[in-house]
């Protein structure tokens, strides 16, 4: 059972949907015990980091995902999800969960429109299980203004290109994140989904 | 690199969807749930469900129908046509749809942009935009007019006044739809959508005048459009997603490959 994190904000269902049409058994929930207790949890995100870090705190999901992150537990963040493992972000100076060390950056101002919203490319920085069988030339949906930036080069497993290039699949241990969402990004977002759902944590 | 988008418009009213025929009113095409299943198959990057359904009663049938396509596709799609209030905009997005449009309510009464930013996040809120050449006078310096109630009524706003307080307000993006060349089939209105997608930092949806696909070719190339709608082109199957995209690719417009 896959649990996925009901922070009262963002676009949960989509990702219920996604799992669903796999095949794939999961839940929303805000239930401790429901969380950390299932074998995989996905926080997706929609929204700004500050409020979210909020909700998360008054709703005590900050002690419940470092537990969950601490028991080997695979974790995959998406889009605000992959900015709040971070140790902060510059969107509203939010302090945030720590779980990989670095900061989510907003994206300058070099002309391009913001938010950088539409299909992208990744680029594979090193070999992930949840990016098996992805065609190189496979484009994800994206929309942020914000973009992660990890401390340490080996926690970036791609990356993509908009004026800047960011890290868009990010990922420590039993923890990965894809800044882009793969349950709006048609075949081989669904892929990413399933590869996830098939993940042991290791890498 | 960031693909140029190709958004595939459906037009339903009371569940089915239409379109609008000139002296005949409005003929039904098709189911849009199974349109829009072919139209992801083809490799659409995005989908518009605009609900033209006019009796009030029958309105929630559009629920029911973006319920079920967000069930059958995995890409983006935004509903359109009727939203008036926060409510409207939850119970859609609710159902399964990535963001709202809105156009007409939202010239009225513009707190609904900043409103449903602030509660749904700006990337939900498309404001929808109607606009009309004239001419330029002092209360209209770009010489582009809004209008409103599906293009019947002028308002006496400046276009692009209108785009850039609507992105202030908090808007994600604006889909620019050209009432002179809505119907024509002769290519999009470059001269405002290159005048407004150069003035505002959010994405710009081109729509109205798409015939073929040398017409988004243009409105990419010539006028700075992210996006390009398209309805009857794709809807009287003159022509395919794939090969649209294929001709993109051929002239050098970055879109997203079909594998």
């Amino acid at each position: 059972m896959i649990s996925i994190i009901d922070y009262k904000a963002g676009n949960l269902k989509s990702v219920e949907r996604a799992l669903r049409h796999l095949g794939i058994p999961c839940r929303i929930t805000n239930s401790p015990s429901e969380i950390i207790s299932s074998e995989k949890v996905v926080f997706p995100g929609v929204g700004a980091a500050g409020k979210t870090m909020e909700v998360i705190r008054s709703l005590n999901l900050d002690t419940v995902i470092h537990e969950v992150v601490k028991r080997k537990t695979p974790f995959l963040g998406i889009c605000l999800g992959a900015q709040i493992i971070l140790d902060g972000s510059e969107e509203d100076d939010a302090r945030c969960l720590n779980l990989i060390p670095g900061m989510a950056k907003r994206f300058p101002h070099l002309g391009m429109k913001i938010p950088h919203m539409g299909w992208n490319n990744i680029e594979m920085v090193r070999e992930h299980p949840i990016l098996k069988d992805i065609d190189p030339e496979a484009q994800f949906y994206f929309v942020h203004s914000y973009y992660p930036e990890p401390q340490h080069k080996e926690h970036i497993i791609a990356t993509t290109h908009y004026g800047i290039s960011f890290a868009s699949v990010i990922g420590r241990e039993n923890v990965v994140a894809t800044q882009f969402h793969p349950e709006k990004s048609g075949r081989f977002g669904l892929n990413i989904l399933k590869n996830f759902a098939e993940w042991n944590g290791k890498c | 690199m960031l693909s140029k988008r190709i958004v595939v418009c459906l037009d339903v009213k009371e569940g089915k969807t239409t379109k609008g025929i000139k002296f005949k009113g409005n003929v039904d095409i098709g189911d849009p749930v199974t349109m829009a299943r072919e139209y992801y198959d083809q490799g659409v990057d995005e989908l518009v469900f605009y609900d033209i359904t006019a009796s009030s009663d029958k309105r929630n049938i559009i629920i029911d129908v973006v319920r079920e396509v967000a069930k059958n596709i995995f890409i983006p799609f935004s509903v359109g046509g009727g939203i008036r209030t926060l409510d409207d905009m939850h119970r859609v997005l609710n159902a399964g749809a990535e963001k709202i449009s809105v156009n007409t309510a939202a010239v009225l009464n513009p707190e609904l942009i900043s409103e449903g930013a602030r509660i749904f996040g700006k990337q939900c809120i498309v404001l929808g935009m109607d606009a009309k050449k004239t001419t330029k006078i002092p209360e209209i310096p770009s010489g582009y007019e809004v209008w409103i109630n599906g293009g019947r009524k002028p308002m006496g706003v400046d276009a692009l006044e209108w785009a850039k307080k609507a992105e202030g307000l908090g808007a994600g993006e604006i889909c620019l739809n050209s009432i002179d060349a809505d119907g024509t089939s002769d290519g999009y209105e470059l001269t405002v959508t290159s005048m407004i997608s150069g003035s505002v930092s959010i994405p710009v949806i081109a729509s109205g005048g798409a015939g073929k696909p040398e017409h988004l070719r243009d409105v990419f190339t010539q006028a700075g459009a992210d996006a390009a709608l398209i309805a009857s082109m794709v809807h009287y199957r003159d022509y395919r997603i794939d090969e649209i995209k294929s001709f993109l690719t051929a002239e050098g417009v970055p879109v997203r490959k079909i594998i």
